[in-house]
């Protein structure tokens, strides 16, 4: 099967129901396995003892947080440029997913910071841009819920969740281009990573687990949305056939 | 000192909010198919999925 396969919204319908148990099976064992490996064999940091084991759902929530909204872009460029008619399905469902996960990010941020910084936030440029980002997410669900035409609703988000993708390099960088109280980089950062195998391969497995129920998730909310785009239809039949 | 109140609040919040999800999109997707369902009872029907029908039934 190529991708363009997947442009029918039934092809894909029939794909997530063959693939899902498969998914989920695979995200509650990577999930089971991340959780004992954070828990069980990552040692207490020498520095901040065991708080560090937040750091186990604190950042694959932000990866997920800046990684759904990259998807959010591609699948903008699929309804702008390409009209893929699953692209703005996909934008859609993954709004509400990447609010979340950057809900997560900065609660588990904060329950980090309190003990470690003695602040549960500060206006630093990471917690601020990231902040921003959930601010995005939130609008963009707004204008979807705002409009009743899933098409030209799709079309202006497309073109807002592009405009937004300047955060992402801001997110990214802003421990660099300023002095932050939220620390540099020490996984993705020239040179390698800074921490060590002891708990970066938990917090690979985790990352794993969080990017496979995410995925998840994305299909499911996918096939709904499809879903809810054919009751619509349907129930603009029935009341043109009433009318 | 290990701050275990901060942890096992991290711990919870995500659990929380990743059943929450599930929960949310399971029932989501039960009150669409339910309306789809329902809306097939009565009749109403996909303009191709109307075709399908009529092409089986021709046959």
């Amino acid at each position: 099967m190529v991708l363009i396969d997947l442009a029918n919204p039934t092809r894909f319908l029939d794909l997530s129901r063959r693939v899902l148990p498969w998914l989920w099976a695979a995200a509650v064992l990577t999930l089971a396995l991340g959780l004992y490996l954070a828990f069980f064999l990552a040692p207490p940091d020498y520095q901040q003892g065991q708080t560090v084991r937040i750091m186990f759902v604190h950042v694959p929530s932000a990866w997920l947080s800046m990684a759904g909204y990259g998807l959010m872009a591609v699948a903008s460029l699929g309804t702008l440029v390409w009209r893929h008619p699953l692209a703005d399905v996909a934008a859609k469902s993954a709004a509400p997913l990447g609010a979340a996960f950057t809900f997560l990010t900065l609660v588990t941020g904060s329950l980090w910071g309190k003990p470690m910084w003695g602040t549960w936030w500060v206006w630093d440029a990471r917690l601020t841009s990231e902040l921003v980002l959930l601010l995005m997410y939130l609008g963009l669900i707004a204008l979807w819920q705002a409009m009743d035409d899933p098409g030209r609703a799709g079309r202006l988000a497309a073109v807002l969740t592009l405009v937004g993708t300047v955060n992402l390099p801001i997110i990214k960088f802003s421990v660099d281009w300023w002095n932050t109280l939220h620390q540099p980089a020490s996984v993705f950062r020239a040179g390698g990573p800074k921490i060590d195998d002891s708990m970066l391969v938990p917090l690979f497995v985790m990352a794993v687990a969080f990017t496979l129920l995410y995925a998840a998730l994305l299909m499911m909310a996918m096939a709904n949305e499809i879903l809810r785009r054919r009751v619509r239809t349907l129930e603009m039949t029935a009341a043109e056939a009433g009318a | 000192m290990t701050h275990a109140g901060f942890i096992a609040a991290a711990y919870l919040v995500s659990a929380g909010v990743l059943f929450g999800l599930v929960a949310w999109i399971v029932a989501d997707g039960r009150a669409q198919r339910r309306r789809l369902a329902d809306l097939e009872a009565r009749g109403v029907r996909r303009r191709s999925a109307a075709r399908d029908a009529a092409g089986k039934g021709a046959s």
